[in-house]
């Protein structure tokens, strides 16, 4: 039995994968980013707010905002079969409320804001990376919004936690295994909006996940903050 | 009218008139994200799209921040037109019912052009004889209701527009495809002898001869494209010379 002393790719515990970043790739849409973890790369388009139909879904108090999450064929590599399914289509339900709790949606009742989130290639924490281009997204659409939000996997990988989990690393069975935890923060005053955990963790573990999570997260937020701001982020360069 | 009602268009007289300005390439603006803390201390008090957090003024919207005086403001560059009573906008018509038009300005919101506030006669039976499905018109903005747009016909310049073409631009850049007084929109007239025609919603209504309205739709591209660019007028006007040639 081997303990993980080391990472799979040589990085830091604490060191997220090359990253890039970058906003408005979609002209047609009011907003679009693109977000890469490593091998993991995410799109997202924001559309509206517009009238929503059917109208039996509308709201008359606050809009609704409708995220889909969507892996595409080529970015696994065993082919995934296109459409909705039970995964992407909870996924696309936390990913929505994960980025809904920092918009102000009262501002145009009975109103969606749809947005797309697009997996073009996937190596573990998609749905981090499809959340962040989501966050760079609704801003540059103009959506009226507290803050950002900003999301990482944090993993327990036997018994040190790391930040930002790959594929070989989530499926790590020596020792005490692999535990996987997403989480979504508020990017200034760092409130979870969305939590999601996989597989066993310890009460006093969970909380080093969390302080962990809270400094990846604040990475996160000043790439997500310099590439609104019009810099075009590679690191894999 | 009504004092309520007189008030308000005092409120939005600004927004009522298209002013066009030319970008003041002295004065740097500092483009936010959300969340972002824009002005330090306690003198500063938040305007649009701000709000006072302690001490700080912060962001929430992504945009360029304006300090005047004691107020910091964000002025939006990005977004789906919010539709403001007064605006002239130019619509498409989607659907005709017995009393009025149902027509699309963008926006979150549908918007509805009753025939009463149609300023001729015109058959109950026949609402499409004066505009069809498909048809575009310059309308005004009458009043905004929780779930809905009011429009009217009841003012100068309003009315069906023949022929041509529209494109839709995003509405916060119209103030500088205007330009100065009308500089940019009359000079893209002149040298291309084209009709133009542009909403505050962002949707631009071009007549002319094909030429034409095809230079001009490049002309107003390019405004789109460049809009934070010092001397646009005369990179336009160059752009539409050469075209000439």
């Amino acid at each position: 039995m081997t303990s993980y002393a080391k990472r799979i790719d040589k990085r830091k515990f604490d060191e997220l994968r090359p990253i890039k970043a970058e906003v408005g790739i979609i002209p047609n849409a009011d907003g679009s980013a693109l977000f890469a973890f490593g091998e993991t790369v995410a799109i997202a388009a924001v559309y509206g707010p517009k009238p929503l139909h059917p109208a039996h879904m509308q709201n008359p108090e606050r809009g609704i905002v409708r995220c889909n999450y969507n892996m595409l064929p080529f970015s696994v590599t065993e082919r995934a079969k296109p459409g909705p399914s039970r995964r992407s289509k909870e996924i696309g339900m936390v990913s929505g409320n994960a980025l809904a709790s920092v918009i102000d949606l009262e501002r145009f009742p009975g109103t969606v804001i749809d947005v797309e989130i697009m997996i073009l290639q996937a190596n573990a924490s998609t749905r981090c990376a499809g959340i962040n281009a989501a966050a760079m997204a609704l801003a540059q659409a103009g959506v009226v919004m507290k803050e950002l939000v900003s999301s990482v996997s944090i993993g327990k990988i036997d018994d040190k936690i790391v930040a930002d989990v790959t594929k070989a690393e989530e499926d790590w069975e020596d020792g005490e295994g692999a535990t996987d935890i997403a989480f979504t923060m508020t990017s200034v005053t760092k409130e979870i909006t969305h939590l999601q955990l996989d597989g066993r963790i310890q009460t006093h573990r969970f909380k080093e996940a969390v302080e962990a999570a809270r400094q990846a997260c604040e990475k996160i937020h000043q790439y997500q903050i310099r590439a609104l701001k019009g810099e075009k982020i590679d690191e894999n360069k | 009218m009504t004092y309520k009602e007189f008030t308000e268009d005092q409120e939005n007289f600004e927004d009522n008139n298209i002013v066009g300005e030319e970008f003041d390439t002295k004065k740097e603006r500092k483009l936010v994200v959300p969340g972002e803390i824009i002005a330090e201390g306690e003198e500063f008090l938040p305007g649009d799209f701000t709000r006072k957090e302690g001490n700080n003024i912060v962001a929430n919207r992504y945009g360029l921040v304006e300090i005047n005086g004691r107020v910091a403001r964000i002025i939006p560059i990005s977004g789906v037109f919010e539709p403001r009573r007064g605006n002239n906008v130019i619509g498409r018509v989607e659907d005709i019912n017995f009393s009025g038009w149902m027509m699309d300005i963008g926006g979150p919101y549908s918007a509805f052009l009753p025939l009463m506030e149609c300023p001729r006669f015109i058959n109950r039976n026949n609402l499409d004889e004066f505009a069809a499905i498909g048809e575009i018109m310059a309308v005004k903005i009458a009043g905004v209701k929780k779930s809905g747009v009011d429009l009217t016909l009841k003012a100068r310049g309003l009315g069906r527009l023949d022929d041509g073409r529209l494109i839709k631009i995003n509405p916060h850049k119209v103030p500088r495809v205007i330009g100065k007084e009308g500089s940019m929109i009359n000079l893209i007239k002149d040298s291309t002898k084209t009709e133009i025609n542009v909403g505050q919603n962002g949707y631009i209504w071009i007549k002319g001869d094909a030429e034409g309205e095809n230079k001009a739709e490049e002309a107003i591209q390019l405004i789109v494209k460049d809009t934070a660019v010092s001397g646009l007028t005369d990179k336009v006007e160059n752009f539409l010379k050469g075209e000439k040639k």
